[in-house]
């Protein structure tokens, strides 16, 4: 007898399943290699070569080693280091707006969940926070920038509140439009971050709160002790994905800035960068920034990787998820 | 007894002004997501003439004049556009939650060799961005002259890893393998059994799954942007971006803010019906992005 037996299907009968497993995994698979994993690598090789565009000449492709990169790094005219530059800057965005995402989920998280405060219309509640997570994010940027632009009506509305003269611009100031897009991160994403904490905080089982409390803990003492000690591995989690959604940012500050990063180049980011090589179809430049993104998200997934197969090696706590839904 | 009477009150109290302040954040948070839509929604029923004088709070009645100015306009064709993102969207909807739940079925119920390093990799790969591969992606579609064709954008749908892996975490709760074995006596082909038994079964997971890749399709920018050139192939979100660098100040604004509208609205529509079941669907598939 096989100890697989009450799990499988295969080894019970004479007749071998194995090849229906193999059948029904295949169109995925055909179509990961021929659209991901294919154009992965020839990402990859394509950073190893120099493939341009110079006015109406070709240049390459020729193979040139890691010049690419070393392009990359090399400080311009003026002295910066492009890529790091744009590096901080979608670090310093996603920053922006991720720490008001984690912050407000976790308090609101707590409030729905404490059967003290006992929120009504939590359903409410609920709907209108999650919704700008399934808006468009080039429509919700482009609404921004209508809103926010000179003839706008916000910055008539503060003009005439006296808040703001009436030479002042938001697409000009630096603060204002990494505000801008700080602002559209978090609304587009506190919604999404509650309600995947809430459900975590929900899994923890109610009998240790009771208890905390019984030996006196106060509310500040049982999130402390109790509430964020049981939760750090789902919160670890969420920041962790928040962070590689985080390095893909695009939409938002390529329709808000039309493409131009302003002011002054200070809101562009990683994608933006690369997205301004694929369509002058420097694919050299373009492969090169692909990989070091590629290396930086691959990292991060490793993490994810680890708390994912930690969570479904541990069968009590795959149960309690099933129970409780969480992630 | 008083003191009792009096710690008592005074928890009341604290916990009543808690209260007061909770639902002050929660209803200043409800109005913050609501607002900058609700000005969308106002403006879009505004003249050009009464958006020049700026900020108002109570919609007009030039809604429908608003309506037809879009949909009639020439330089942006959004009736094509939202044509084109329906049947990219609908389309990869369909095929992402169907292959996916197969390919997650042919992992749950059979023991083949390799299965393990198979669910392994998938879930290795599940967090890394498509932009990453974007390059190569754009290079060969390119090279098949498939850019300003829908291929790329929906077939790649079938090979979803998010989708695989929430689609076997629902089977496990939900799906017992005798069911499979007592179709198998009754003499069902494993395809069969799959279409007609384990499909049904896994309904409320796709019908969520099919939602959440239904939007992320029709939001999509960054792939569609540089694979369409020609003007009837444009999907919403190309759309929305040329409204952004086109000159300002020849266009009607009126129509601009029905553009945008129009681009949210199926969206929207759908989570006015299902929020319900989408904010559920949340939860139980965290893994995204």
């Amino acid at each position: 007898m096989n100890k697989n037996d009450n799990k499988t299907l295969g080894p019970r009968k004479s007749v071998s399943y194995a090849k229906w497993g193999y059948i029904f995994i295949l169109p995925f698979f055909l179509v990961y290699i021929v659209f991901t994993l294919a154009p992965q690598f020839l990402t990859i090789y394509n950073s190893f070569f120099e493939n341009y565009r110079s006015g109406l000449k070709q240049i390459g492709p020729n193979f040139v080693g890691l010049e690419n990169y070393k392009a990359l790094f090399t400080p311009d005219a003026a002295g910066t280091v492009r890529i790091l530059k744009y590096a901080a800057n979608t670090l310093i965005l996603w920053i922006a707006g991720a720490i008001p995402q984690f912050v407000i989920a976790l308090l609101l998280a707590i409030f729905f969940t404490s059967y003290r405060l006992n929120i009504k219309g939590q359903g409410f509640f609920k709907t209108v926070i999650y919704m700008p997570n399934l808006i468009m994010a080039a429509a919700f940027s482009m609404l921004f920038y209508t809103l926010f632009s000179r003839v706008g009506p916000i910055q008539g509305l503060l003009e005439n509140w006296g808040v703001i003269d009436k030479s002042f611009d938001f697409f000009s100031v630096r603060i204002t439009v990494r505000g801008m897009i700080a602002l559209m991160n978090f609304l587009m994403w506190f919604g999404n971050t509650t309600i995947v904490l809430m459900a975590g905080i929900m899994g923890i089982d109610q009998a240790l709160f009771e208890s905390a409390t019984i030996d006196g803990a106060n509310s500040v003492q049982v999130f402390f002790r109790v509430t964020m000690p049981l939760l750090m591995p789902i919160f670890v989690y969420c920041l962790i994905t928040a962070m590689i959604g985080g390095i893909q940012m695009f939409d938002v500050p390529q329709v808000l800035t039309n493409g131009k990063g302003v002011p002054n180049e200070m809101t562009r980011t990683l994608v933006m960068y690369l997205n301004g090589y694929l369509t002058t179809k420097n694919y050299g430049m373009g492969g090169a920034i692909s990989v070091i993104i590629f290396i930086i998200t691959g990292g991060l997934s490793g993490i994810v990787y680890k708390i994912l197969s930690a969570q479904y090696k541990d069968p009590e706590r795959l149960h309690r998820q099933r129970k409780g839904n969480v992630i | 007894m008083s003191k009792r009477m009096s710690d008592n009150t005074r928890g009341l109290i604290k916990l009543t002004i808690l209260r007061v302040i909770v639902y002050a954040i929660l209803i200043f948070l409800c109005i913050l997501c609501l607002f900058f839509f609700y000005l969308m929604i106002v403006n879009a029923s505004r003249s050009n003439a009464q958006l020049a004088t700026g900020f108002d709070i109570l919609p007009r009645e030039n809604f429908f004049k608003n309506l037809v100015n879009a949909w009639n306009d020439t330089s942006i064709n959004i009736p094509r556009g939202m044509l084109n993102s329906l049947i990219i969207a609908l389309s990869t909807a369909v095929l992402t939650t169907y292959f996916s739940a197969l390919t997650a079925y042919g992992v749950h119920a059979y023991e083949f060799k390799g299965k393990k390093f198979v669910f392994t990799f998938i879930i290795a790969v599940m967090m890394i961005p498509s932009q990453v591969s974007a390059l190569g992606f754009i290079q060969m579609m390119n090279k098949f002259h498939l850019n300003n064709s829908y291929i790329p954008l929906i077939v790649p749908g079938i090979a979803a890893p998010v989708v695989f892996f929430y689609m076997k975490q629902y089977m496990e709760s939900v799906l017992p393998l005798d069911v499979i074995d007592a179709a198998r006596v009754d003499g069902s082909g494993e395809f069969r059994t799959f279409n007609t038994i384990v499909l049904p079964m896994l309904k409320p997971a796709v019908a969520v799954q099919m939602i959440f890749s239904f939007v992320s399709s029709w939001n999509n920018y960054f792939i569609p942007a540089l694979l369409l050139d020609k003007a009837e192939m444009k999907t919403v979100p190309i759309m929305i971006a040329q409204l952004r660098s086109a000159d300002y100040s020849k266009f009607d604004m009126g129509k601009v803010y029905m553009f945008i509208l129009l681009a949210i609205l199926p969206v929207l529509i759908t989570y006015i019906f299902l929020s319900k079941s989408i904010i559920k669907g949340v939860t139980a598939g965290s893994v995204k992005g």
